[in-house]
C-alpha cells in the first residue's frame, strides 16, 4: 500500500498525514506541481492553509498540477481522502458534493469532537478550522441522504461550526472519494487522547485490498 | 465583478456588521450581505463569465454580476 500525500504551498498537516499513513503502508509527498502521482494506492489531501486560502478555501488549490492527477486518479476509482483543506479543495474540485462556508459564529473552532459513523460507531476526532460549515441545497442533501454519501455526522451537540444536518464527512457518489473536516491524522496516537483516526485511515485502504 | 453570497444562505459576517451597528447609532438597517469585488483589466471581456464561474465565484454557494468599463 503506497499512499501520496500532496503538499501545496500552505499546507500545514502533510506531515501528520506522512505519519498516520506509514501505520497502515508506505507514504510519499507529491509537491503540487507534480503531474505524475508516480503509482500511489491511495491519495491524501491534507489539511492546511493552500495558497494562503485567497479567494475561498481550496479554490486555487484545484488547479494545480497535482489536483488534475488526482481527478483522473479518483475517475479511475482511486481512492481519495480529503482532510479539512483537503475536504474544501476536493468540494471546489467538484470531486465532492457541497461547500464548506465560514463556521456560524466566525470563529477559529479547534478541540475534540464526537462523530457518529454510517452505523453510528462514535469515533473521537479533534476539528480545528475556521471554514468548516458544510453546506449544500436542500435537493442535494436529501440526494447524498439517500444514496449514503454522508460518511460522518458530528454526534448530537457536537456540530462546531453549523454545518447542514451535522453532516461533517461525505463521499462521491462511487464512494471512492471521501471527505471531512475533522482530523484523523491527529488520532493516531493514545499519546494525543484518541486512536480513532486509524480506523478511517484503515477503511480507505479496506477500500483497495 | 461583485460576487456575494446567495439569498438563504447564512452569512455571519453580514450578521456581525448588522449586529454592530446600533451601537454606532444606526437604526434600522436589515439584510446586511457581505461580498466581495473584484477589479481587473481584460483584452477579452466575452469570457468573464467563464471566469466567475469557474474561480472567481463558487456558483453552488455565490451569485456574481460583472460590469464593464470601456477604456478605463
Amino acid at each position: 500500500m503506497l499512499w501520496g500525500v500532496l503538499q501545496f504551498p500552505g499546507s500545514c498537516d502533510e506531515r501528520d498525514a506522512l505519519h498516520a499513513c506509514r501505520l497502515s503502508g508506505e507514504a510519499r509527498l507529491v509537491w503540487h506541481e507534480e503531474r505524475d502521482l508516480g503509482g500511489v494506492d491511495a491519495v491524501v489531501v491534507p489539511g492546511g492553509f493552500s495558497y494562503g486560502d485567497y479567494l475561498r478555501a481550496g479554490a486555487i488549490a484545484r488547479f494545480s498540477p497535482a489536483m488534475e492527477a488526482v481527478a483522473e486518479f479518483a475517475a479511475g476509482g482511486g481512492p481519495v481522502l480529503g482532510i479539512c483543506n483537503g475536504f474544501q479543495v476536493l468540494c471546489e474540485a467538484g470531486l465532492l458534493p457541497g461547500a464548506l462556508l465560514v463556521n456560524d459564529d466566525l470563529r477559529f473552532v479547534c478541540r475534540q469532537v464526537e462523530l457518529l459513523d454510517e452505523v453510528g460507531e462514535r469515533l473521537s476526532i479533534p476539528v480545528k478550522h475556521g471554514e468548516g460549515r458544510y453546506w449544500a441545497p436542500d435537493s442535494m442533501l436529501d440526494e447524498i441522504e439517500a444514496r449514503g454519501q454522508v460518511a460522518f455526522r458530528y454526534a448530537p451537540g457536537q456540530n462546531p461550526n453549523g454545518s447542514a444536518r451535522n453532516i461533517a464527512g461525505v463521499t462521491n457518489e462511487a464512494g471512492n472519494v471521501l471527505g471531512l473536516m475533522p482530523h484523523p491524522e491527529h488520532a493516531v496516537d493514545p499519546l494525543t487522547g484518541s486512536t480513532d483516526g486509524l480506523r478511517i485511515f484503515e477503511a480507505v485502504t479496506g477500500s483497495t485490498a | 465583478m461583485l460576487i456575494r453570497p446567495k439569498e438563504g444562505i447564512l452569512d455571519p459576517q453580514g450578521k456581525a456588521v448588522e449586529r454592530a451597528l446600533p451601537a454606532l447609532g444606526f437604526e434600522g438597517i436589515e439584510h446586511v450581505r457581505v461580498g466581495r469585488m473584484v477589479e481587473l483589466e481584460a483584452d477579452d471581456p466575452e469570457r468573464l463569465a467563464e471566469l466567475c464561474e469557474k474561480l472567481l465565484a463558487n456558483p453552488l454557494i455565490e451569485d456574481f454580476e460583472i460590469e464593464t468599463i470601456d477604456g478605463a
